[in-house]
């Protein structure tokens, strides 16, 4: 179990303020000058030695992700750094509380990484519907206004530095990044065609890094406490701590910071207090958010909870948002009411995930029920194989391997729907 | 010039080249809905999937992968196959199907591509998508259902159009196409969406339910609304124009057309001269060729005949009429109808020697009189491209509504005589500056200070002649090679008081000014000349006669006769060559051959096809410009001639679109 001394996270509960002077005492915003008069390539060569990796989902490492933006800038445009807060994964809530409780810690991680990746400007893009939070931000970002932390000359570095705060509009899409960048310009959000990737021409045409909430707040604190402590944790690859983000049937839901790689079962002993009913009555779990394969119980037991384990067992970390599911749950009708809420976040733009998220659902729908023929699944799956890697962006990728994962460790389980429906003798005959 | 391998054939592809491109340079075949050469890349109907490696295991969109060095290319895998007949299922399945009863079949890129691409059968069990109708103008007719949201007609409007017309609303599978509000798309050029959409969403109103493309002749045709010659193929069924469409060419139309050219056919029909009519105790009677030629004869025209032409005239028809004045011994022959007097004797300084396709590199425009939307909506679109290049634009003359910024420096055209700094600035540090002087200026007589500021500012230089008049008749460029102008204009031929009128399809005469003349009115539609003649003889539109046009660049151009002209119509030249007899002259063509031939010998250079070289240097110019602009002389674009008036698309357009507004508040 990660020891309280090594956590990043300090206040992730809210027992504190989340003020400056609160996030002061808590070591934020300490000395920040010092970490700035480090240098850009320093900086960028200390987050590539800490092996971050992106806690958006994608797993991207971090450091490298700054270092293909440009050094200095050819033909006068800025470079941009682009904060990702439109948190919308079912099951995650990770950035929800660092910006509820802690959101100097992003704002502090804004500057540094921003500085870094030579920045003139850090945009966060926070959820439509996070209202509260967005109202701490705002509030956060003025006091360190006030503070003279960013701005100009932020913390008297020399370097200066805004951050915008955007709010969207509720739409799920918009957390990918190029829909987010669009968005920000004004536009419908819609994810842009790649290349030109964002390094190269982004925000209003210019060089920009989307970064996940959590990468960015975690930067300050491995600057701090060095590349080396942050790699201590975790396996080869997968290092740090992590916001773990446990729902679903455990006794005690939580969010928590944890060493990566840590096994499933000693995440949920630990934190959770167990499965509801014991581990007997875990059916199958969702380890990253609803975008990625269910795992069985029997697969997930030992499974370390990091970007490669899961891999391994045919799923994937996403972002840390664990969905525990057990006995009692219609695991159909959860996917299904996954892959509404693909149907209902398709952007619209390109035909696979525009015309297939709708098909899928509507057969999911008839899945749920039995009311459908035993072929089916079998074309159901291919249909999701006709989304997956068709698409613009990724939530094409995301509606199809939740059904993939489904009837890959469930087929018995829609067979038997099928027959009790009575479409199973049918099909025989 | 990277080397890629397309389906194991090694080809080397220009630079900046798409995978899409290089496939194409192949020879391979890769559909496509999104992708348009002249609209962005969209990427959005995943339909050109193609392998590519280096680069990830899945298919890429060909039209947005740029070509690299060393790339392997194909388009014939399985995976490509899958790929293609995975997005034409999903393409299909919300898709209506409803071929037999949809204006685009025979025509319809889904269709073909489903043939080709597709599986045989749907796998979908489940309802398919419905989607209300959307309306958008009189000219579009749409029918969403059919919608593959390809997104084509979207950026037509924001990126050549310069509107922001046409939209999508709402997402994922609820994704619509729609106009602002449902709202018209009043745009002249908003009914080129109809040939963008791969699919039946959007067609022609006006041809709705009336043929199929494969029941209609074809037919190479010049368009003459506009001066701009306009490449079309004029679609026949019968004795019929059903429709005219854009051809291809890059340096005139590139592939547009404008709503006027494209849906004034249906005027051919309508009102239409089918037969000699003498008028009589004030009353028009319906009279046979003899009695008509026999009447002209007895006012003993002698040398004391003239002619005034109209604006959609051939080249042979003004020649025939020079060649039966000349033996009459007579050259008062006109066509600036409304009595606009502009020197003609340097045919340099009366054309558009920048050219349609070169506007487009311009750097800075100074635009003297002329709305462009309405009086050359074709020449509007370079302008914003060359906009969008950074040009500067400057215009003297009421305001309109551009698309693309520019600034209106006034009505009164004294404000050439000493513009402001930004002008001058924009003109002198201007690599290819450009004037263009419309037809309120050249009425004005302000052609002479233009000329002057194209000295001044060094307009003309090696590989770039920035100075540009621009009309906007059909008729005036070829008229004007042909000599067929006065000094004095139509004030000229009224002076001297002809025993004979012929008005040669002349509408806009003020045939007032012609009391004791004799108005014979060759045309081929009753309208302002029809009324004013005293014999009219039913003459060929431009669809039912061969014939030669000059655009405003000066380019000789060929049209095709596509049906023969209704009732007793005859080709103007041949009425010409007839009442040649009447009157006893020869005029040295027995047939059209001859015809052409005696006018290439009068005239060399309309003998080629392609930009005519008037020579000549421009003249100096000079003097000072003065008059206001009220108004400029395109009043309705939707009615500027005969076959426009005629023609009930056009009247609808004219009182929705322009005067919808007014209309609705007199309803209330």
């Amino acid at each position: 179990m990660l020891a309280d001394k090594d956590r990043i996270f300090t206040n992730v509960y809210g027992y504190q303020p989340w003020n400056l002077d609160a996030a002061r005492a808590r070591g934020d915003w300490d000395n920040t000058k010092d970490i700035l008069a480090k240098g850009q390539d320093a900086i960028i060569d200390e987050i590539k030695a800490s092996g971050l990796r992106g806690r958006g989902g994608a797993g991207f490492p971090t450091g490298m992700k700054w270092s293909f933006m440009p050094k200095e800038s050819k033909d006068g445009r800025p470079s941009f750094l682009v904060i990702n807060a439109d948190e919308s994964e079912p099951g995650s809530c990770k950035d929800r509380e660092i910006i509820r409780h802690d959101p100097h810690k992003l704002i502090e991680g804004a500057l540094v990484a921003g500085f870094a990746m030579r920045a003139r400007a850090a945009y966060i893009y926070i959820r439509g519907e996070y209202i509260r939070e967005a109202e701490t931000l705002f509030a956060a970002v003025q006091e360190a206004y006030d503070a003279g932390l960013i701005g100009k000359n932020a913390c008297g570095s020399g370097y200066d530095f805004d951050v915008f705060v955007h709010r969207g509009a509720g739409a799920y899409i918009c957390g990918e990044e190029t829909a987010m960048i669009e968005s920000l310009e004004g536009k419908k959000g819609q994810p842009r065609l790649k290349p030109p990737f964002p390094a190269g021409a982004g925000l209003y045409g210019c060089p920009t890094t989307v970064n996940n909430v959590e990468s960015i707040a975690v930067a300050p604190t491995i600057m701090r406490r060095g590349g080396a402590w942050f790699s201590s944790f975790g396996r080869e690859n997968n290092k740090g701590t992590k916001l773990f983000q446990i729902s679903g049937h455990v006794e005690k839901p939580c969010v928590v910071e944890e060493e990566m790689g840590i096994p499933f079962k000693d995440l949920i002993e630990k934190h959770c207090g167990g499965i509801r009913g014991g581990w007997d009555n875990l059916l199958a779990v969702i380890p990253g958010g609803s975008s990625v394969p269910l795992v069985p119980a029997s697969e997930i037991m030992d499974a370390p909870m990091d970007f490669d384990g899961l891999k391994a067992v045919g799923s994937g970390l996403g972002t840390a948002a664990v969905i525990v599911m057990d006995k009692s749950t219609d695991i159909v009708k959860a996917i299904s009411r996954i892959s509404y809420f693909y149907k209902h976040e398709s952007c619209g733009q390109c035909t696979p995930c525009r015309e297939g998220t709708g098909w899928m659902w509507r057969m999911m729908e008839r899945l749920r029920v039995g009311d459908a023929q035993p072929e089916e699944i079998d074309m159901l799956f291919q249909v999701t194989k006709q989304v997956e890697g068709h698409t613009i962006c990724a939530l094409g990728d995301a509606a199809a391997w939740p059904i993939q994962g489904l009837i890959k460790h469930f087929r018995p389980e829609l067979e038997r729907r099928i027959a009790d429906a009575g479409n199973m003798a049918e099909a025989a005959e | 010039m990277p080397t890629v391998k397309v389906d194991g054939q090694e080809i080397e592809v220009p630079a900046g080249a798409t995978v899409l491109q290089a496939c194409e340079l192949a020879g391979k075949e890769i559909p496509r809905f999104c992708y348009h050469e002249r609209l962005s890349i969209a990427g959005n109907c995943r339909m050109c999937l193609v392998e590519v490696k280096p680069g990830p295991p899945k298919p890429q969109a060909s039209c947005a992968l740029p070509a690299t060095e060393g790339q392997e290319i194909r388009t014939d895998s399985e995976m490509v196959k899958k790929a293609r007949e995975g997005v034409m299922e999903f393409l299909l399945i919300n898709h209506p199907l409803d071929c037999p009863i949809c204006d685009q079949g025979g025509e319809c890129d889904l269709q073909d591509q489903s043939m080709a691409y597709g599986r045989g059968a749907t796998r979908y069990d489940e309802n398919k998508r419905a989607v209300t109708e959307k309306y958008m103008g009189p000219l579009i007719k749409t029918t969403m259902t059919r919608c593959i949201h390809c997104t084509r007609c979207v950026r037509f409007s924001e990126e050549i159009a310069g509107v922001d017309e046409i939209g999508a609303l709402y997402r994922g599978e609820n994704m619509q196409i729609t106009t602002y509000l449902e709202h018209a798309a009043k745009h002249e050029l908003s009914a080129n969406v109809i040939d963008l959409c791969p699919v039946g969403a959007l067609t022609s109103r006006p041809y709705a339910y009336e043929a199929r493309p494969w029941e209609l002749k074809k037919t190479l045709g010049i368009d003459v609304m506009d001066a701009m010659g306009a490449n079309i193929r004029i679609d026949s069924r019968g004795r019929e124009v059903l429709r005219a469409l854009p051809r291809v060419n890059d340096d005139v139309n590139e592939e547009w057309l404008s709503d006027k050219s494209r849906y004034a056919v249906d005027g051919l029909t309508r009102r239409r001269l089918d037969k000699v009519w003498i008028r009589k105790r004030g009353k028009l009677e319906a009279a046979t060729w003899d009695e008509a030629f026999k009447k002209i004869k007895a006012a003993k025209p002698g040398k004391d005949i003239a002619a005034v032409y109209g604006d959609l005239l051939d080249c042979e028809t003004m020649f025939a009429a020079k060649a039966l004045l000349g033996a009459m011994g007579s050259t008062l022959i006109e066509g600036r109808q409304t009595g606009m007097t502009y020197d003609t004797s340097n045919l340099a300084a009366v054309n558009f020697n920048t050219t349609l396709s070169e506007i487009e590199n311009a750097d800075a425009v100074l635009i003297v009189g002329s709305q462009i939307r309405h009086e050359a909506p074709l020449l509007n679109v370079r302008l914003r491209k060359a906009a969008k290049r950074g040009a500067k634009v400057f215009i003297v003359g009421p305001e309109w509504e551009t698309t693309y910024p520019a600034t209106f420096l006034g009505n009164d055209l004294a404000v050439l005589n000493s513009l402001s700094s930004d002008v001058t600035d924009a003109f002198s540090k201007a690599e290819r500056p450009a004037i263009i002087v419309g037809g309120a200026a050249l009425g004005r007589g302000a052609l002479g200070k233009a000329l002057a500021l194209a000295k001044e500012w060094n307009v003309v230089k090696d590989g770039w002649n920035g100075f540009n008049s621009l009309h906007f008749s059909a008729s005036r460029m070829g008229g004007l090679m042909l000599g067929l102008a006065q000094k004095g204009g139509m004030a000229d031929l009224a002076a001297a008081k002809p025993k004979v009128l012929l008005a040669l399809g002349a509408d806009e005469v003020d045939f007032t000014k012609f009391p004791d003349a004799l108005k014979v009115f060759i045309g081929h539609h009753g309208d302002k000349g029809a009324h004013a003649a005293d014999i009219i003889l039913p003459a060929a539109a431009y669809t039912e006669k061969a014939g030669t046009y000059v655009n405003i660049e000066g380019r000789v151009q060929r049209s095709e006769k596509a049906v023969f002209a209704p009732g007793d119509a005859r080709e103007d030249w041949t009425i010409l060559r007839a009442l040649a007899d009447a009157l006893g002259v020869t005029v040295g063509f027995d047939s059209f051959d001859q015809l052409r031939a005696a006018m290439f010998a009068d005239t060399p250079a309309l003998a080629n096809e392609g930009l005519a070289d008037l020579g000549g240097e421009l003249p100096a110019g000079g003097g000072d410009a003065s008059g206001v602009i009220e108004a400029y002389p395109v009043a309705d674009f939707y009615l500027t001639n005969a076959i426009c008036r005629a023609s009930p698309t056009m009247q609808r357009c004219s009182a929705e679109l322009l005067h919808g507004e007014d209309l609705a508040e007199a309803a209330e």
